[in-house]
């Protein structure tokens, strides 16, 4: 492996995240992933513009923590998990569905670089839309309450570390869908049974015992975001407490997650075939 | 193994219980070799096996020193024309090509203009901008080519080139063929139309059922054909008279005055003697205006091999 070859596949997946991010975000079929990223900023849009209306001065600390629910079970657990789902299922499974993957299989691509290329476009595709869909809701948060609030929450009272986290939590954890989702889109020829399976694992994972918590990527999420909503409802005492792991661990996890999804998908990668049903 | 050949060494494959192609032994030199078969015989397979878009179940296959499942190295100089009739969404003809190049890793003024390069060759630089879904068929077909030839590839695979392309372009892209196999290019061809294959092939693999029944040049197959003797067409002026005298040879097993009565078709399990000894059984007033083999062509060739009921090529 020398310097030659890094610099090919530096141009290779170069090249194929050109394709990619442009094929990912133009599909037709994702459009429903924009309709998820936009739920709440829609909400949040419209409630900012109904209280600048009313001349309704509002509680930061209220809508904040409204926010902070909305993102840990609205967006973490559903938008940007089944918007993972759309878009790194489809990587691989859905070129071979067009019968279009043969088109880099035909190109002299180590498969690994096509794999990580693919994931890196699957990344920065749903990044973009859920960070900005983020961002665009943290707006509306702000944009109808005083400026001399807002700019004493921004700078005074932490919130600029809000903003940071709830945008980086929402890019970590497409990172950590992405590698479960890529990996399974290898390894299942129907998918929604064990999508369906680790979304329950998932949602699950306030039940579940201190170490198996740690077998999820909503449990090293939930560490990252800065204001966390406790369960409610009946079943809430079930829930078990466990100590929140430090940031650095839970980013190092979630990555940890998926390059381990990765390392298993390369695996897949490698004995990929094209079988088309010609033949 | 020459290094400069693409070997394949007791290759199988299976889909599940379905046999794809069954131990298979093959040593492709340069030039244009055509496989020839059915559908279902087990061509597209043997593509797909030397690119590495299929894996074999048992066996080896090397394309001129390197793994069908190194595809860094196997598609610098391997091009493949598949079959499948399907391209990455929205694309322009220019945008296919030059995106393909961008993966080879080359710079933005080289690939641009190797694709250009490939685009001309195949005839489709006005539609170049086009997007490839409004395409025809043969359009299709020949961007598709245009793909395969763009990086210059030693090895040049060709699932069924030539279909859906109109008399002149068929004509120009089968002179591409020739050009490439003179230069000392491999050109795998698969095809069914075997009196195209004929006339372009300088070897040709018969497959049926996902064996390979025969390869070679087609006249050395054609005489390893025993059972089948040799039909040979004698035009003359006085078949019949000629007809009387060639039954003295014993190589001779049949002869039958043509339809059109301007000839003799004979048969003759030693073709090479029968021609050493055909002067001199010319009598006079018999003039000979030509000899030439009747069924030493693909077709005859594959029904001898395979029988009529080997499938509908």
């Amino acid at each position: 492996m020398n310097h030659d070859s890094w610099s090919l596949w530096r141009a290779q997946v170069a090249a194929i995240l050109r394709l990619e991010i442009k094929k990912n975000f133009l599909a037709k079929r994702g459009l429903w992933i924009y309709l998820l990223a936009a739920a709440p900023v829609v909400l949040m849009w419209v409630h900012a513009a109904l209280n600048l209306r009313d001349h309704r001065v509002c509680d930061l600390g209220h809508d904040s923590l409204i926010f902070a629910a909305m993102f840990q079970f609205f967006y973490l657990r559903l938008a940007i998990f089944f918007g993972c789902v759309g878009v790194f299922l489809r990587l691989f499974r859905g070129e071979m569905m067009e019968k279009s993957l043969h088109y880099y299989l035909l190109a002299p691509v180590r498969r690994e670089v096509l794999l990580v290329g693919k994931y890196l476009a699957g990344v920065i595709t749903t990044s973009i839309i859920f960070c900005t869909g983020t961002a665009l809701a943290l707006i509306a948060l702000l944009v109808h309450v005083p400026r001399t609030a807002a700019e004493q929450y921004l700078f005074a009272g932490g919130g600029l570390g809000h903003v940071l986290a709830y945008i980086g939590t929402a890019a970590l954890a497409c990172i950590g869908y992405g590698g479960v989702f890529l990996l399974m889109g290898f390894l299942f020829r129907n998918p929604v049974v064990p999508v369906v399976l680790v979304f329950l694992w998932e949602g699950a994972n306030p039940f579940l015992p201190a170490l198996l918590k740690r077998l999820s990527v909503i449990f090293y999420l939930h560490s990252l975001i800065p204001i966390s909503v406790p369960a409610q409802g009946d079943f809430a005492f079930l829930a078990i407490l466990s100590t929140p792991t430090p940031a650095y661990l839970a980013v190092a996890g979630l990555l940890l997650i998926a390059l381990a999804g990765l390392w298993l998908a390369a695996r897949q990668v490698r004995k990929l075939e094209i079988n088309y049903g010609v033949e | 193994m020459t290094g400069n050949e693409i070997v394949f060494e007791n290759v199988s494959r299976f889909y599940g219980d379905v046999l794809g192609v069954n131990r298979v032994n093959l040593a492709i030199p340069p030039g244009i070799t055509s496989l020839v078969g059915p559908n279902g015989s087990g061509k597209t397979t043997l593509m797909n096996l030397m690119t590495g878009l299929l894996r074999p179940s048992q066996g080896r296959i090397d394309i001129l020193g390197v793994a069908p499942d190194d595809p860094e190295r196997l598609f610098r100089f391997v091009g493949y024309c598949t079959q499948f009739d399907s391209f990455p969404r929205g694309m322009t003809g220019y945008q296919f090509i030059y995106a393909y190049l961008r993966l080879h890793g080359k710079p933005h003024a080289e690939a641009d203009e190797m694709t250009w390069r490939a685009i001309d060759r195949v005839k489709l630089t006005d539609a170049a901008a086009r997007k490839i879904a409004g395409y025809s068929k043969g359009m299709r077909q020949r961007i598709k080519l245009a793909q395969a030839i763009c990086h210059n590839p030693t090895v040049l695979v060709l699932d069924e080139p030539l279909n859906g392309l109109d008399p002149l372009v068929r004509a120009e892209t089968i002179a591409l063929f020739r050009s490439l196999a003179e230069t000392g290019k491999h050109v795998i061809i698969s095809s069914h139309i075997l009196h195209e294959v004929d006339a372009i092939s300088d070897q040709v693999i018969l497959l049926s059922s996902g064996y390979v029944v025969a390869e070679g040049q087609i006249h050395g197959v054609r005489t390893e054909v025993e059972d089948h003797p040799m039909q040979i067409l004698i035009r003359c002026n006085r078949p019949g008279a000629l007809a009387s005298r060639i039954f003295e040879l014993d190589t001779v097993v049949e002869a039958c005055v043509h339809n059109d009565g301007k000839g003799l078709l004979v048969r003759t399990r030693d073709p090479d003697r029968f021609y050493l000894m055909l002067n001199r059984l010319v009598v006079d007033g018999v003039d000979l205006e030509s000899v030439a083999p009747a069924d030493d062509d693909v077709n005859s060739v594959y029904e001898y091999l395979i029988g009529p009921d080997g499938g509908s090529i």
